[in-house]
């Protein structure tokens, strides 16, 4: 039963030019709401603020202005509170290459979010966990053991949602989880968090540039152009008839089954 | 295990087995006999020293000395760079400002002539002074590579992970990074200890280094000042010069085959591998055959 509320987010970079600097806005007065239960799609070009926004709701770095509030309450940034914040909003990253540690077993990866946040945990606790969480991932509990360069691509991504998910959160954040995957496997992965989230009650946020996956899997959908929220609204709604001019192009460069090249015979 | 490795720890292990184990079983370095300066015999196996000293005994203990020295300021080194390195380019902000600036003024020192004032401000040196005082002015560059290397991998996802998780910084530092700079650390650390062995040699044949013990350095130094060399004493000054050139050629040898564990690319780049892309003379002349 958990909500994050965002409003008024604003992220500004400082560019330094030798002594000139610029600001950058990154993120501009963004606002949008995750509620338990919830998919919600945040798409966009490369560079439009998407994974900022990730790197901001998961306070790796400090908005400039806006609030960030987890049921009602602005988030902590340090102490108790931050803890708190760790362990109900967690992250998937885009490249399963690079968000595993590759000197650590799978093992490692699982037990430290579990001994963080469940310190009364006894070590037989955390191995029964451990599995049970690689059998949620739909991976084999016998994997617990091997390092990450032993495991594929897909493997590896299911290996970060167990990880995300082993602190038992709320809010689960995707950054293009399926973007560095095999074609093949998307699908699969992506049925797995669909079903994640309805057995967890997890509010999603599915960041992506690919807006079919983004109507087939989310309720909402943001679209983002340059920083800002340029519509949002209802999945279908957003997809079928689309008010601004980006969505428009974006939606016209999907590739559509029942549009020929040239006039259509008559 | 490549060549490379094989041949540094052919010649680094028993160098180091004798320095261990050497003085262990020679007769007392120091002791001064009337038989003056001698060539190889059944009873000095390295002849004498113009004192009549063994030269054996002089260079197992100086081999200790000298080992002695290589250690201590490879684990200074380890430590100082270790520290200034990864912890200031983890933190970010005005510390990694101020520990950056401060490796900066140490990297800028010139080190031999600092080594010189300050071994000859202080005239009575021990071994271990001269360590410190050699890792005190050799440290700044392995900081810097390590600097480096944390500042890439503390923005790799798996190090932001552990962050979203909910770590610690130091556990971060310790389990997360550490591990992957270990290859890092262990070239550095050999790289320090060719270093130091060598400065040392040098400070002690220039008669700046430790006072009251042996090294190859200052073995060197009492065999330029007996006139080995116009003397014909080879047996004086060949052995530790020996093998100074030898322990440092293995501890490299050791360093290069480190090295192209951390980057594999490092393994292609020799003649000898390079020459294994050619086609061979039968490819070669198969070839020409078809063409023509």
């Amino acid at each position: 039963m958990t909500s994050l509320e965002v409003r008024g987010l604003v992220k500004d970079y400082r560019l330094r030019d030798g002594l000139r600097s610029t600001r950058l806005r990154a993120v501009d007065d963004v606002g949008f709401t995750l509620d338990h239960g919830r998919t919600v799609a945040l798409v966009g070009q490369s560079g439009s603020g998407k994974s900022t926004i990730a790197r901001l709701l998961l306070q790796l770095e400090r908005p400039t202005a806006g609030e960030i509030r987890l049921d009602g309450r602005p988030v902590a940034r340090r102490g108790a509170g931050l803890i708190r914040y760790r362990r109900l909003v967690q992250m998937v990253f885009q490249d399963p290459f690079a968000s595993l540690n590759p000197h650590h077993d799978v093992a490692h990866h699982l037990a430290r979010p579990l001994r963080l946040h469940h310190p009364e945990l006894s070590r037989a606790d955390v191995d029964a966990r451990i599995r049970h969480l690689l059998e949620r991932v739909q991976l084999d509990p016998a994997m617990a053991g091997r390092r990450p360069h032993e495991l594929s691509g897909g493997q590896r991504q299911r290996v970060a949602i167990a990880r995300a998910l082993a602190p038992s959160p709320g809010i689960l954040i995707a950054d293009e989880p399926v973007s560095m995957l095999d074609v093949s496997i998307r699908l699969g992965v992506l049925n797995l968090l669909a079903t994640l989230q309805r057995e967890e009650d997890l509010g999603v946020l599915y960041i992506t540039h690919d807006l079919a996956t983004a109507r087939h899997f989310s309720d909402d959908i943001l679209v983002m152009y340059r920083g800002r929220i340029v519509e949002h609204g209802p999945a279908d709604e957003v997809i079928l008839n689309p008010k601004h001019e980006y969505t428009r192009l974006l939606a016209d460069a999907t590739p559509d089954p029942e549009r020929r090249f040239g006039p259509a015979p008559r | 295990m490549t060549g490379k490795l094989t041949a540094g720890l052919v010649i680094a292990v028993p160098i180091a087995l004798f320095g261990l184990l050497g003085p262990l079983v020679v007769q007392d370095p120091s002791r001064v006999d009337d038989i003056g300066l001698t060539a190889p015999a059944a009873g000095h196996l390295l002849g004498t020293t113009q004192t009549g000293q063994d030269v054996l005994a002089q260079l197992a203990y100086a081999t200790r000395g000298s080992l002695i020295v290589g250690a201590v300021v490879g684990v200074l080194t380890l430590l100082l760079s270790g520290f200034f390195g990864i912890v200031g380019a983890y933190a970010g902000g005005w510390l990694d400002e101020a520990f950056s600036l401060f490796i900066n003024v140490m990297l800028v020192i010139p080190g031999l002539p600092v080594v010189i004032v300050i071994s000859a401000y202080l005239p009575d040196r021990s071994l271990l002074l001269v360590s410190l005082v050699l890792a005190i002015t050799g440290w700044a560059g392995s900081a810097r590579v390590l600097r480096g290397s944390t500042l890439s991998l503390r923005n790799r996802d798996y190090v932001l992970a552990s962050r979203v998780a909910g770590e610690k910084r130091w556990r971060i530092i310790l389990v997360e990074i550490l591990p992957n700079l270990v290859p890092l650390l262990a070239s550095q650390v050999v790289f320090a200890v060719i270093f130091a062995i060598l400065g040392e040699a040098g400070l002690s044949y220039l008669g700046l280094g430790a006072s009251e013990s042996f090294t190859w350095g200052t073995m060197l130094y009492y065999a330029q000042n007996g006139l080995a060399l116009r003397l014909g004493a080879w047996w004086w000054f060949v052995p530790p010069g020996l093998l100074l050139a030898l322990f440092g050629a293995a501890l490299a040898l050791i360093n290069f085959s480190i090295d192209e564990i951390i980057d594999p690319k490092l393994r292609n780049q020799t003649r000898a591998a390079r020459r294994g892309w050619r086609m061979s003379r039968e490819q070669l002349r198969r070839a020409r055959e078809v063409t023509l």
